[in-house]
């Protein structure tokens, strides 16, 4: 009986005029945002902090970014400074623009520019690279970059996250940078330029939103980039104590 | 036949005539307090959830809706059989409802049982616009009750919809607090020894896949009719009275499994349609899927109804008792679901060749053996659906072409293990009754009065459920809704939908407007349904007599994966001819094979 169940019904509208109200509405295409690619956005400070270095040097330090876009191309502004307190003067200050496009499941190409402001000379550069997660849970980011004069190095970024719980988050940070041809002026030499490991401690205290954190950061110049620091009467070396937060919105 | 045809033309026909009637619904800002929070939401008639809309078959109804937001607005009937301009999704049935408009939608109820609404415009049933439906039947019920309560679940989130949905593409493990942590390692390590747990992690971390990593959204609390638990909602009974509990799943992203300690439950209806009556322990209702139950609770004592989530990251819970104030014991959680290689199983391509020597013991088989260097790239095509009760002798359809250097003989499968067939065998995702008892499983769902004949499908569509965990992207064959080209299908085809779960989670997937029949491998006695779940690393399949013209929604329920692209639209060509003159909108949306 059930099976004459669309019979019934088309009888029934028949009888009692449904069919007007089928006819009434032609089919639609889909023009709502569903349709569309998901816009979305997002701004993250993975650093924002206090140092202080084993030579009483102290520094206000931030690492942020901030993209809008789709799945298929997002835009991406990175900053990332460090201002030395005492000198009240950017040591460094590096800004990109980048476009970021999926190139495999876990990995982004991004191009962009690159525009450093510190106190002294700046610089502008093109910038190439990818960024995504490595098998074991590696966040990489890797970088080529090409000044206006043709100067150009890599810097490689690396991060590791370790729960002690789902709260407490120890990770780790590791970044390089490589030149291959002498930028004086800013005191970069040729070969490995410089290291920056972090070991750090945080605490989600709200949502994934704001995370306090403590922690260690060791720099390290090296070969013509640690003497032109030395001759300009820096060091090759720190280790600094370090107290921040990371900030999601 | 005849008979009937008149009959039932003539008792339709009447009754269309007698009973026509009027509904009013608002959608309203709303404050909704679960009692560990209070935010701001949707709701219908001031509150959320929104009013059990009490219908009779055979009625024609008409429902005005007032659209008090200052945003589009929709409502979406899920689960019943009407014209598809009545259906309610914005782009697919009808514009929308705009801020202030009244919408009247007009559609005969052709059905019975238990169903739900909610708005179907971009994140507010999440945020509260949802309620319940109760159809009563226009014959006898096969089943005796003496009172009955809708029991609505939902997983109140504090946050919004929209940041819920932008937090997980910009984090997916953003509400994930579940992980395995250092202290898992070390539990590992003292359970499986320091190799096996290391490997196990390598394993996992080669795919960049999380075994903990079963519900997208944590953080909620879990509501029973918009009660938190320490608000306990509380259904009153006499001891000896049989209640029905009419449990409906409006969560955005949670799976519950339910049980009653106390009481056996007897499962007489899935997504509205009666079943051949099952008696229970405990069961798992996916989103937008509904059960009614049979409870009879004979002492004078309260008991609790408990809603666990199916990942164990939060709870809702209920009582019923003889008297207002009085509570029963609120059990523990249980620990939280890990996912194991085998929910993986349906991931093509993935090179499973690190796994040899790790430890197989959490798969559930018994003797583990020789299965080193089992290569399980290839199982992304076997078919589960076939594998009631562990009986290979059922398993014809299986493929083990690709699976050589696997040892069946050292698996031991089917020994006195209770697994659900609709589960990848060995899955972290294995249901368990928490006193050991019976758990209901698809396979146990048999209906009890046919809807339809059972016929050979014309054809088959595969729908490879697909997606991206990192990039929190869902989509079905790899392509999102906003690339797809609509699903076509041919009005009077009986369709076979062959689904293939190849990521890691499960997908609640329901089609609008037409029965899904869900092959349990009972033939003519396989249940209709509006919602199939699908579990990761399993094949299910599921039949659809194309009866209804139009064009309709097809998505997986989880709120944020179906905004993320797991939704395709799909056009029923042909049919009566009232429908059949609006070929050209048609004609420019392409087609899917």
């Amino acid at each position: 009986m059930s099976c004459i169940r669309s019979l019934v019904v088309s009888s029934l509208f028949a009888s009692i005029g449904f069919s007007t109200a089928v006819t009434a509405q032609e089919m639609i295409s889909d023009t709502t945002d569903r349709k569309q690619p998901l816009t979305t956005w997002g701004v993250q400070f993975e650093e924002f902090e206090y140092r202080y270095s084993d030579d009483d040097e102290e520094l206000g330090v931030w690492n942020a970014d901030a993209f809008y876009g789709t799945d298929d191309l997002k835009f991406r502004v990175l900053t990332a400074g460090e201002y030395g307190i005492e000198e009240q003067a950017y040591e460094t200050l590096e800004n990109q623009l980048v476009a970021q496009v999926p190139i495999s499941r876990f990995f982004d190409a991004k191009a962009g520019i690159r525009f450093d402001t510190p106190e002294g000379p700046d610089r502008t550069y093109a910038v190439l690279g990818f960024a995504g997660l490595a098998p074991q849970w590696f966040e990489v980011d890797a970088s080529l970059y090409v000044s206006k004069d043709g100067d150009t190095s890599t810097e490689i970024d690396a991060e590791y996250e370790l729960l002690l719980t789902n709260y407490w988050i120890l990770y780790a940070t590791f970044d390089a940078t490589v030149a291959f041809s002498e930028d004086r002026e800013i005191g970069v030499g040729k070969g490995l330029v410089s290291t920056e490991t972090g070991l750090r401690v945080r605490y989600d205290l709200v949502d994934r939103a704001f995370s306090p954190y403590v922690g260690v950061v060791h720099e390290r110049k090296y070969g013509d980039t640690a003497d032109f620091a030395q001759a300009d009467g820096g060091g090759r070396e720190d280790w600094f104590a370090v107290i921040g937060a990371r900030i999601v919105f | 036949m005849k008979v009937y045809l008149v009959a039932g033309l003539l008792s339709l026909f009447i009754s269309s005539l007698a009973l026509a009637g009027e509904y009013d619904l608002t959608v309203d800002r709303v404050k909704i307090d679960t009692g560990d929070f209070v935010k701001d939401g949707i709701g219908y008639n001031g509150k959320s959830p929104g009013p059990v809309m009490r219908f009779k078959e055979g009625e024609n109804v008409r429902i005005n809706v007032t659209n008090n937001l200052d945003e589009m607005t929709s409502i979406h009937w899920h689960g019943l059989i009407l014209p598809f301009d009545q259906d309610g999704v914005p782009g697919i049935s009808f514009p929308g409802i705009k801020p202030g408009e009244i919408f009247t939608y007009e559609f005969p109820i052709q059905q019975a049982g238990t169903y739900w609404f909610h708005s179907h415009s971009g994140f507010q049933e999440p945020d509260g616009a949802y309620g319940s439906i109760v159809i009563e039947p226009e014959g006898r019920e096969p089943f005796r009750y003496d009172r009955e309560y809708v029991v609505q679940l939902t997983d109140k989130h504090p946050h919004s919809g929209d940041r819920i949905m932008r937090n997980l593409k910009m984090m997916t493990d953003y509400y994930n607090r579940d992980q395995q942590t250092v202290g898992e390692f070390f539990s590992d390590v003292s359970e499986n020894g320091f190799m096996n747990t290391v490997r196990d992690r390598m394993a996992w971390g080669g795919m960049r896949m999380m075994k903990a990593d079963v519900e997208d959204v944590h953080g909620f609390t879990g509501l029973i009719n918009g009660k938190g638990p320490d608000q306990n909602w509380t259904g009153l009974f006499e001891p000896g009275e049989r209640i029905r509990l009419r449990f409906i799943n409006s969560s955005a992203m949670t799976y519950f499994d339910i049980r009653i300690p106390g009481l056996d439950m007897t499962v007489v209806q899935a997504d509205g349609n009666n079943v051949q009556p099952v008696s229970v322990d405990e069961f798992r209702i996916g989103v937008a899927e509904t059960y009614d139950v049979i409870v009879r609770p004979k002492d004078e004592q309260a008991y609790t109804i408990f809603a666990e989530s199916m990942g164990r990251s939060g709870y809702a819970r209920a009582t019923l008792a003889p008297e207002k104030g009085m509570e029963g014991a609120v059990p523990p959680m249980r620990e939280p679901a890990r996912l194991t290689m085998a929910d993986m199983g349906g991931m093509p391509g993935m090179d499973h060749g690190s796994m040899s020597g790790m430890d197989h013991g959490n798969m559930d088989m018994s003797s583990s053996g020789d299965m080193s260097g089992m290569d399980h790239s290839n199982m992304g095509s076997m078919d589960h659906s076939n594998m009631e009760g562990m009986d290979h002798s059922n398993m014809k359809d299986m493929d083990h072409s690709g699976m050589s250097g696997m040892d069946h003989g050292s698996m031991a499968m089917g020994k006195e293990e209770k697994n659900d067939p609709f589960y990848a065998k060995g899955s972290g995702l294995m249901p368990k009754a928490a006193n050991g008892g019976k758990f209901l499983s698809y396979a146990d769902l048999k209906a009890q009065d046919p809807l339809y004949e059972d016929r050979e499908p014309t054809r088959e569509i595969e729908l490879r459920l697909t997606g991206n965990m990192e990039r929190y992207t869902w989509s079905i064959n790899g392509v999102k809704y906003e690339d797809a080209d609509p699903i076509r299908l041919k009005y009077g085809e009986r369709v076979r939908f062959k689904f293939v779960n190849e990521t890691m989670m499960t997908h609640p997937m329901h089609l609008h407007g037409m029965w899904s029949i869900l092959d349990v491998g009972a033939g003519q006695w396989n249940p209709i349904k509006h919602t199939v779940s699908v579990n990761p690393g399993t094949t299910v399949y599921m039949e659809t007599e194309v009866d209804e013209p139009g064009q309709w929604a097809f998505h997986c329920h989880l709120s944020y994966h179906a905004a993320a692209g797991m939704f395709r639209k799909v056009i029923v060509e042909g049919g009566p001819e009232s429908t059949q003159a609006k070929t050209d909108v048609i004609a420019e949306d392409g087609g899917e094979a």
